[in-house]
């Protein structure tokens, strides 16, 4: 027998988002208000995102981990998103299909940031995948946050299968799915639009794109005739908008209304966030900061104008957040590595049935 | 008897009243057609998908991830290939996330040439499966072993491939399934669509058991001390007939139909050989790369002091595809007499 060493997942079950917990006589959805103290609570989670992200890649520069590929640039609708999920297990819940820019999504609904730490390092103790995948690659059941693919677009395929179990379970579970601009010329996004639309059996998917201007190296403006690729969506008759993605508050909105009706009429809904891409593709472009729209900046400035924050609360934001993550790397750098006892774990599942 | 497409039915059905099949799904799996082979009429969960390879993988997956339990159907393995990073990732999900997910999903797929199936109904797919880690792969031989390896594949939580060969799904089983009537024409009454208007059509299901052939154990078709051939499939059945003819002429051979071949019964594989000394191993895939090469790599290691003859594959030709005219089939693809000779061949081999 082969030591099972049980992985913990650092998250917190009980950051209930603010969304709106469905009760067994609701027959509809109601999205929930966006207050200031809401808003507040929205620019710390975009923190936390941005402060996790610029430390993986400071692990990546000082050699405590190989690669990173990750999400800044996509704080503000990635936040959104993550405090909007109806978060848990099961049919009854929200199913993610998420792609390796999600890291606001995954912390915004409570996940702590040292397990992010550790998937860089790919320490023994990555309860994401023991060390096995590339930072920024989740899978957390209890929130039914199935396991992003390396591969670009294959989650489009089976969000529709996920839908299809809650469209039969009822409800206001839907099955989210992300993924970039480049990504949507695969076939994969073509094909979860034709299975969540079939006559009479449409399903609840939430289809998001981020459009973020290029694949890796390539100019979107060169290989897709347009940037407005959520009007793709039009030929499968599917609801679709656009929204700018740098914008939190523009970002709930449209998500808000985007759930509302996937939720509420249980039919896919396509929705395009214009956001930045701060540090390029991944570490092998460098990983150096880009000069383009800063989603937390725009919104520090807007907290401020708007009289939401200081400057020393907002300070005070990025004080916790980088002390919380600069004690998470003393505490992961002593962790173990993966070694020639896990490479057989985990290949085959001899537990019980049922996911 | 049943054949074997009336067996995977029936094994289907089982599935989903006794061991929580939700989904049977494909092109052409739900009604009117029932599967182009017949082995999803009359199913309740069966429903006909798009015509989207990567669609019906993908969604399979998703379905598990949701707690179901579907049974996706690519029509025919020479539409399999679009699939492979899917396949790859339904195989990986357990590892890659280390341990969180699993997926329990069954695919089948018809496999194999013998139907004057031409360059896209002719495919093996074994060799290439072989190389997508986390799948058990089975193929069954006859329709009682179909019955029982769908079972299990249904029963198991981790992704099984069940590829059924095309040849023999009109094959009837010299064995009765458990729950099976005993009279064919009384069974075909029962769950064979009828030709014409179905719409009103129901099945009459028998009152069928469980009965589950084991992963990972191989079946001694025929016992034999000359030399051990393995095989699978519809090459199993050529295999084990021209065993019997040449049994006249004194060439005693082992028949070993592997049944399952990922993970494969090594310990009896090995044993056999270790009483012949001889290995034929017996399939339809093209020959380079052929998963039959692995098996022969395996015995090598393991019995080499107990060979008294270099293993041998018998394998399709490696050319770009099975033609439709005969002498193409005939002459790339193992027919009787290939195996009779590579038989005799092998049995007449001195150190
Ligand atoms: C199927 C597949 N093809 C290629 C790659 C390599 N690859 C990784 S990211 C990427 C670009 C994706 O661009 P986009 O979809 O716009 O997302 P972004 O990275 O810009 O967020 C490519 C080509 C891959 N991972 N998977």
């Amino acid at each position: 027998m082969q030591p099972n060493l049980a992985l913990q997942n650092h998250r917190d079950d009980t950051v209930l988002t603010p969304t709106f917990v469905p009760g067994p006589n609701d027959t509809r959805w109601t999205p929930p208000a966006l207050d200031a103290a809401l808003q507040v609570r929205i620019h710390d989670l975009m923190v936390k995102a941005r402060a996790t992200e610029e430390m993986l890649i400071r692990m990546m520069r000082t050699g405590h981990g190989y690669f990173w590929i990750g999400g800044p640039g996509e704080e503000a609708y990635g936040t959104a998103l993550g405090m909007l999920v109806h978060k848990g297990h099961g049919p009854a819940y929200d199913y993610l299909h998420l792609h390796y820019r999600s890291s606001a999504v995954v912390l915004a609904m409570g996940s702590e940031p040292i397990d992010l730490l550790r998937q860089m390092r790919s320490t023994v103790t990555d309860p994401y995948s023991k060390g096995r995948n590339f930072v920024n690659h989740f899978a957390i059941k209890p929130w039914n946050i199935v396991p992003v693919t390396p591969t670009i677009e294959t989650q489009y395929l089976m969000a529709p299968g996920t839908a299809l179990m809650q469209r039969r379970h009822g409800g206001f579970g839907c099955s989210i799915v992300t993924g970039g601009d480049a990504g949507s010329a695969e076939g994969d996004f073509y094909s979860a639009m034709n299975w969540s639309t079939r006559p009479g059996g449409e399903l609840p998917v939430l289809m998001l794109i981020a459009q973020n201007n290029y694949g890796i190296s390539t100019a979107a403006s060169t290989v897709q005739n347009t940037p407005n690729l959520h009007q793709r969506a039009d030929g499968f008759r599917i609801r679709n908008a656009r929204v700018d993605g740098n914008d939190p508050i523009a970002s709930w909105h449209a998500l808000v209304d985007a759930m509302d009706y996937v939720r509420n009429e249980r039919k896919p809904f396509v929705l395009q966030v214009n956001c930045s891409r701060l540090n390029g593709h991944s570490s092998s472009s460098g990983a150096a900061r880009h000069d383009e729209p800063d989603c937390v900046q725009l919104y520090e400035k807007r907290l401020l104008d708007d009289g939401l924050a200081t400057q020393t609360e907002l300070k005070l934001v990025w004080d916790k957040w980088n002390a919380l993550l600069s004690d998470a790397l003393k505490t992961v750098v002593a962790e173990p590595m993966p070694d020639r006892e896990h490479v057989l774990q985990h290949v085959w599942y001899r537990g019980p049935a049922g996911n | 008897m049943a054949n074997l497409a009336q067996a995977i039915r029936m094994a289907l059905h089982y599935g989903e009243t006794h061991l929580g099949v939700t989904d049977v799904f494909g092109q052409d799996v739900g009604a009117p057609l029932g599967g182009v082979f017949t082995c999803s009429q009359g199913l309740k969960t069966a429903w006909n998908a798009p015509l989207d390879e990567r669609g019906i993988i993908g969604t399979a997956l998703g379905i598990a991830y949701a707690g179901g339990k579907p049974v996706a159907e690519i029509q025919f393995c020479d539409y399999i290939y679009n699939c492979i990073d899917l396949l790859k990732l339904c195989g990986n999900a357990h590892w890659s996330s280390a341990g969180e997910y699993h997926v329990p999903i069954v695919v089948m797929t018809p496999v194999g040439a013998g139907i004057h199936g031409s360059m896209y109904h002719s495919h093996s797919f074994e060799s290439i499966a072989s190389h997508i880690q986390g799948w058990t792969i089975v193929m069954p031989s006859n329709a009682k072993d179909a019955y029982g390896l769908m079972l299990s594949a249904i029963a198991d939580p981790n992704p099984v491939l069940f590829m059924a060969p095309k040849g023999l799904m009109r094959a009837k089983g010299d064995e009765l399934i458990p729950g099976e009537p005993a009279d064919e024409k009384t069974l075909h009454q029962m769950i064979d669509a009828p030709v014409g208007d179905r719409s009103q059509w129901q099945p009459d299901w028998p009152a069928l058991q469980d009965y589950r052939v084991p992963f990972s154990q191989a079946r001694i078709v025929r016992p034999g001390n000359g030399l051990t051939v393995v095989s699978y499939g519809r090459q199993l059945v050529q295999c084990a007939a021209v065993a019997l003819e040449l049994a006249a002429d004194g060439i005693d051979a082992e028949v070993l139909d592997l049944r399952t071949l990922y993970p494969w019964d090594e310990a009896s594989v090995f044993a056999s050989v270790r009483k012949t000394g001889k290995l034929l191993v017996v399939n339809e895939d093209t020959e380079v790369t052929n998963f039959g090469e692995h098996v022969m790599r395996r015995v090598t290691d393991a019995c080499f002091y107990d060979l008294v003859a270099p293993p041998q594959l018998l394998a399709g030709l490696d050319v770009p595809g099975v033609g439709l005219a005969w002498g193409y089939e005939k002459h790339s693809v193992p027919q009787p007499e290939h195996i009779a000779q590579a038989m005799r061949t092998l049995a007449a081999a001195r150190p």
